[in-house]
């Protein structure tokens, strides 16, 4: 794991919150987020609903443009670039949460499949193309048969396969997983995981996989960053954050994993926040997660006056606390 | 192969059994394909001559079976003027649909999908449009142009387009922001592509029934505007110069009025039931 793939430096995304007249407010949805994805591997990306995970994804992949810093691909700066260029020049591909909402309902799976082919050109003739789709179907368990049929004849987890072999079939190098699986049921999850993980050991991939379910995360992903109301809190090897999280919001979210064994669960200590999740409208200085931190007070003023930076505490653990 | 071609028109099926559940919309059906039938018939079996020419000694006749509806004053047969006159206002009110459909459309896409300023540019002059009563617009439309079909089309489509490009941005909105369009961008699909292969395709169903209802309108604009002198005048026959000319006899002649306000009585409501039918069908929400 070498060569860096992707690289966010400052990230910042903001979205107007109305206002009106006056002073114009912003949701923060991502704040001066920094981390980088090597190639090959699987970030996974956790955090409560509305964290900005999925709109980092976003952003990265261009879909939203980004506010203030900068995105690089393979060492190039693609934040500015024009989308025709970004389409061009860059491999990157995303898979979306709701199967059902990301299949156009008037067209054949066949046509959806074959779209990303036909935008970069990637076959010869029509024929090539009928038979790239074919083996696109074959590839994430799809019978080629249905290739006439239309999204809402195929169940959830069949639409998510359609969704995978059109992302599949632009070849990339690099996929955003925008919770794939959340939207499944559970047993149909770990056949999407296996068959992200098969194609990843094939194709030799590079995920950003986000979810809001630490346990799936931790199954798929090398290392896990940790969001908190637009911020990236904490970044570590998964088995590292797992066992020794060091900021107290990852500490929160693993104690509310369940863990299916009574005596373990009920050994364990429940840590249970108080207080409300701060707007993320023209957020307070200070550090996010200071309102509910039981260690707030620990921390004198500083937790509520400066917010702390990323730091690495040990090889490949940040942390972004003022009490680590 | 055959499985799945089955399976593939589940969706029009679904449409086409509400629609037929709807008795009203059927009846709006086969009255309007009546008319449509009834004016493509005369073109080979009415000899134009005959809805022009003078025949004095005629004149005036109260129906029978030589003149299914009468003779007007001029002694010219009524029916074949009916049958005439649908070829004129149904073709002139298609047309003016048409052109409120297509720049109406165009607008409302630019302004759905770019959003932002040229949305508020667009929409702020559509809405002042809006502000003036359709029929007064077109008025003043013919008026400034003169008196032509072509702009008789123009002034009913141009007055019609600020309905359909509100319309056509709603709908442009609520799927512009869909994971499916999303999906689209990422896959580096062009985007006058995505504006026609993906949003415009999933917003055909209110633009259709709106443009039901519009061309119902645009009859009743077009005879109305010929009525009072503005649109096709005589001796073409139209269905608002007919009834227009008619007043005059109208006392002792009752037929005269009868028979073209029946044509547009009858085209208008024919293709109102037709419109609420189509919307209630295409919402596939609407179960039975």
């Amino acid at each position: 794991m070498a060569d860096t793939l992707i690289e966010v430096k400052n990230l910042k995304k903001l979205f107007p919150a109305g206002g009106g007249l006056g002073k114009k407010s912003y949701i923060y949805a991502n704040d001066d987020i920094s981390f980088s994805i090597e190639k090959g591997e699987t970030l996974g990306l956790v955090g409560e609903s509305g964290c900005g995970k999925s709109t980092l994804g976003r952003t990265i992949l261009r879909l939203y443009e980004p506010s203030a810093g900068s995105i690089f691909y393979r060492g190039r700066d693609i934040s500015r670039l024009p989308h025709r260029e970004i389409v061009r020049s860059t491999k990157m591909q995303m898979i979306f949460q709701d199967p059902s909402a990301s299949l156009n309902p008037r067209m054949t799976a066949g046509k959806i499949v074959e779209e990303p082919l036909v935008n970069h050109r990637l076959c010869g003739s029509a024929a090539e193309r009928q038979e790239r789709v074919k083996e696109l179907f074959r590839h994430v368990g799809l019978h080629e048969e249905q290739m006439q049929r239309f999204p809402h004849e195929f169940s959830g987890g069949q639409q998510q396969r359609i969704g995978i072999a059109r992302a599949l079939a632009a070849e990339p190098e690099f996929i955003v997983c925008d919770e794939p699986v959340s939207a499944l049921d559970v047993s149909i999850q770990s056949q999407i995981i296996n068959m992200l993980e098969d194609m990843q050991r094939e194709l030799g991939l590079t995920y950003l996989f986000i979810a809001h379910d630490v346990s799936v995360v931790r199954h798929i992903s090398n290392r896990i960053g940790v969001m908190f109301l637009g911020k990236l809190v904490e970044l570590a090897p998964s088995d590292t954050l797992v066992r020794e999280p060091l900021h107290p919001y990852t500490q929160t979210l693993l104690s509310a994993v369940p863990i299916p064994d009574p005596d373990v669960t009920r050994a364990r200590a429940r840590i249970l926040l108080s207080g409300e999740i701060p707007s993320p409208i023209d957020p307070p200085p200070g550090c996010r997660f200071a309102a509910r931190c039981p260690y707030a007070k620990e921390g004198g003023g500083r937790c509520t006056a400066e917010t702390p930076a990323l730091k690495e505490v040990s090889t490949g653990h940040f942390v972004a606390c003022h009490l680590v | 192969m055959a499985n799945s071609k089955k399976q593939h028109r589940t969706v029009a099926r679904g449409a086409l059994r509400r629609f037929l559940h709807n008795r009203m919309a059927v009846v709006g059906l086969v009255i309007f394909l009546c008319i449509v039938a009834l004016t493509v018939y005369a073109v080979f079996a009415v000899d134009f001559e005959s809805t022009t020419a003078i025949d004095p000694p005629n004149r005036l006749q109260p129906p029978s079976a030589a003149h299914w509806f009468g003779t007007d004053e001029m002694g010219r047969d009524i029916f074949a003027r009916i049958l005439y006159g649908a070829r004129y206002t149904l073709s002139i009110s298609f047309a003016a649909t048409l052109v409120a459909v297509v720049i109406g459309g165009i607008f409302g896409a630019a302004a759905g999908y770019v959003g932002g300023q040229v949305d508020t540019l667009i929409m702020s002059v559509m809405d002042v449009f809006m502000c003036l009563p359709s029929m007064l617009l077109a008025i003043a439309i013919v008026v400034a142009l003169g008196n032509s079909v072509g702009n008789l089309i123009w002034a009913i489509g141009v007055s019609n387009i600020p309905k359909f490009a509100r319309i056509v941005r709603s709908s442009v909105l609520s799927v512009r922001n869909t994971e499916y369009v999303q999906a689209a961008q990422v896959i580096g699909t062009p985007v006058i592509r995505i504006i026609f292969g993906h949003i415009l395709r999933n917003c055909l169903g209110p633009v259709i029934v709106q443009a039901t209802l519009i061309f119902a309108m645009a009859i009743l604009s077009v005879s109305s505007l010929s009525f009072l002198g503005l649109g096709i005048s005589s001796p073409t026959p139209e269905w608002g110069n007919m009834l227009s000319s008619a007043r005059a006899n109208m006392r002792n002649h009752a037929y005269m009025v009868i028979a073209p306000g029946m044509a547009i009585l009858l085209s208008i409501f024919s293709l109102n039931l037709l419109g609420d039918g189509l919307r209630d069908a295409i919402d596939p929400k609407m179960e039975l």
